[in-house]
């Protein structure tokens, strides 16, 4: 009996042997760094640690003072319009400045170069620029007033209602020359009979690209989400570079509550325990979106 | 020749003398121009000892500094010697064993008789164990005056914080800002500890900070000093800087009336050639409660294997308590030496001042004693915000406050 159905069917274990063994360091790595490191600040975030892990635990009561803390509520809503505004603006321009380059346009790799270039700066960099740009006394500002609008006002970065705006702004400048270069290999790879085939039905450029370039771009606006979001999840250097959290605490994002509990409060407790609720965020995101995505297309 | 001489001479001895010339790096968050001077005496002193001093400077005050430190520390990779403030910043890394116990030093140089007050030692004491050498005492309770700001605005110098007030008007008149505040959150929180003790009094400041009492936090004495922070945040708004330096240079420079601001302030206007007395003026307890808090500085050593630098650790230990490099240090700082018996005639009129208060025993624990770092920044976290946000109300705040006192470990 086990020698026949061995017979019929070779054991899964041994198929792509070679494959296989060649992933096993990095399945290693994914099991031991990644879900053991998550299960033990899970663990850890039930406890009372201070400057060093210690085991005695406290039930729920750092999530309770987490809940509590206005500068992480404030911090929650800061991702939230970050997140939003960042994914709706950085894929409209992004789409936008490609589909203007896949015109045929002339110095296309010099205005490719232009707008690829910010990426190139780290976070620190462009937070540290566009500082001096929004502060009142050097940037816009002054400039306009010194054009003679004497009462132009524009000081993002000091108004505590619109600071996170200020912070957008740079996180755009810096991010959407990376979409844009996607989006164009994406248009790119779009057959030319496509283009022909829609000119010869008489419809307007403008609904090709939304009714059929688009829909055909799929995995790459899959692959652009994916990393502003996880950009966006991560935000920590550009907000320590130009605001430090200010005016107050009206700039202060998730990643820096977890920082500056973990290392300047010495409660480390605190910072896994907020750590905890941004992994959570990104499950209940991530999770029937890959559910979708992945497991529909199995029964399908 | 000599250089030769002496090369050769250095050379044959080498052996004899290697176990006292070590590197030892030494990492602490002193960048600002008076404050590197200071870090320079300190430097010239171990050096001369025959050791090398190796300068880790960290920008971008304590905050950003201090989690570099730690994390150094228990990532394996330890300095030499670092700065801490007094008190309970390093406690967790000494009980954790991972600090070198000074008690042996100490003993020989008889800290104890010397080291004035006692309570700084009393901070660096661990279960009996002395795991920090004190470097000087700073005070946070200090309001610094541009004379030349009040004479624009053709008003007297203020004598103390409620004539500075009530000046405030004619400062805005002149186009001077009446009060300049970074925008960090510490000075907030330390403006607003200085009001506690200058306005309320030393019982309040300890019922709150040492004996945690959530009811004198939220009471109506708490309550008057709420509303004094109010007014201040009113004549800080529109400093927009954000390194304590940059807001005394406002000061230095005459663009702004005042700021509260620890005693290392001084630093900066002495750097600028300025003359206490006449170019500026210095009130200590803002002019009304004449307290200070003897908190400040301390250098810890991380424990190391290797016995030369374990040696050199000692060595600086000595140096830094040492009277000569004392009276050099906290001149160039404009902090106050952490023994009585040095001379320090050469002390300006603020810092003698400082000196008299100190010689009279109103000396009060700072909130880096009484309080944890979690605390602190729970603290830093509620001052930054009402600060910075005038639709914060005064009432508001002090629930707030009162909630995290009651917290508070």
């Amino acid at each position: 009996m086990a020698g026949h159905a061995h017979a019929g069917r070779p054991n899964q274990l041994f198929r792509n042997l070679n494959s296989k063994i060649a992933l096993t360091p990095m399945i290693l790595i994914a099991l031991v760094v990644f879900l053991g490191g998550t299960i033990w600040t899970v663990v850890y975030s039930f406890t009372r640690s201070g400057l060093l892990p210690r085991l005695s635990f406290v039930g729920l009561d750092q999530y309770e003072r987490l809940w509590a803390a206005p500068r992480w509520i404030i911090s929650i809503q800061n991702l939230a319009i970050y997140g939003i505004l960042t994914l709706i603006f950085s894929l409209v321009i992004g789409f936008v400045l490609a589909a203007l380059m896949d015109q045929k346009i002339r110095f296309e790799n010099t205005f490719r170069t232009i707008f690829l270039y910010p990426f190139a700066l780290s976070f620190i960099v462009t937070g540290l620029v566009w500082q001096w740009i929004l502060n009142p006394e050097f940037g816009i500002q002054s400039i306009v007033r010194s054009l003679g609008w004497t009462t132009f006002e524009f000081d993002p970065l000091y108004n505590a209602d619109i600071v996170i705006y200020g912070i957008l702004i740079a996180g755009l400048w810096q991010g959407t020359g990376l979409v844009m270069c996607l989006m164009l290999a994406g248009l790119r790879g779009i057959d030319e009979d496509i283009w022909k085939a829609a000119r010869v039905d008489g419809i307007p450029m403008w609904r090709t690209y939304i009714f059929i370039v688009i829909p055909m771009m799929r995995p790459v606006f899959i692959t652009t989400l994916v990393l502003i979001a996880s950009g966006i999840v991560k935000v920590y250097d550009l907000v320590v570079a130009q605001t430090s959290g200010g005016p107050g605490i009206a700039s202060e994002v998730p990643a820096k509550y977890v920082y500056d509990y973990m290392f300047q409060a010495q409660n480390l407790g605190q910072g896994f325990a907020a750590s905890t609720m941004m992994l959570i965020t990104v499950a209940i995101i991530i999770v029937p979106w890959a559910y979708l995505e992945f497991g529909g297309r199995k029964r399908g | 020749m000599r250089a030769v001489k002496a090369m050769a001479m250095a050379s044959v001895m080498l052996p004899a003398t290697y176990a006292g010339a070590t590197d030892l790096e030494v990492t602490h968050w002193w960048t600002s121009g008076g404050e590197a001077a200071a870090v320079k005496e300190l430097a010239k002193a171990f050096d001369a000892s025959g050791n090398k001093w190796v300068d880790g400077a960290i920008a971008g005050s304590g905050g950003t500094a201090r989690p570099i430190m730690i994390s150094r520390i228990t990532g394996g990779d330890p300095m030499g010697a670092t700065q801490f403030n007094h008190g309970r910043q390093a406690q967790e890394l000494a009980e954790a064993g991972l600090m070198r116990d000074l008690t042996a030093v100490a003993e020989k140089g008889k800290w104890r008789e010397i080291i004035k007050p006692a309570s700084l030692l009393d901070s660096c004491t661990i279960d009996g164990k002395i795991y920090c050498a004190p470097v000087n005492i700073h005070s946070w309770q200090w309001l610094w005056l541009s004379n030349d700001a009040f004479k624009k605005a053709g008003v007297p110098v203020p004598k103390n914080w409620n004539e500075f007030v009530a000046a405030g008007p004619a400062l805005q008149k002149a186009g001077i800002q009446p009060l300049a505040m970074g925008g960090q959150p510490w000075q907030a929180t330390g403006a607003f500890d200085t009001l506690i003790i200058s306005l309320g009094g030393r019982d309040l400041y300890m019922k709150v900070f040492k004996d945690k009492d959530a009811k004198a936090a939220g009471g109506p004495e708490m309550a008057a000093i709420f509303k004094a922070a109010d007014e201040a945040r009113k004549l800080a708004k529109g400093t927009n800087v954000q390194d304590w330096n940059q807001a005394t240079n406002m000061v230095v420079t005459g663009k702004a009336g005042g700021q509260i601001m620890g005693d290392w302030a001084q630093g900066e206007f002495q750097l600028a050639g300025k003359v206490a007395g006449t170019d500026y003026t210095c009130l200590p307890g803002l002019g009304l409660n004449q307290y200070l808090t003897a908190g400040g500085d301390a250098f810890y050593f991380p424990l190391l294997k290797d016995e030369a630098k374990s040696k050199a650790q000692e060595k600086l230990a000595e140096v830094i308590v040492d009277p000569k490099t004392q009276v050099a240090f906290n001149l160039k700082k404009g902090s106050l030496p952490v023994r009585g018996d040095v001379d320090l005639s050469a002390a300006n009129d603020c810092m003698k001042k400082g000196l008299d208060v100190l010689a009279k025993g109103n000396i009060l624990s700072s909130t880096d004693q009484l309080l944890s770092p979690d605390t602190q920044k729970q603290k830093e976290d509620l001052f930054s915000q009402f600060f910075a946000n005038e639709s914060m109300t005064p009432e508001a705040a002090q629930k707030r406050f009162a909630d995290i006192i009651a917290a508070a470990d």
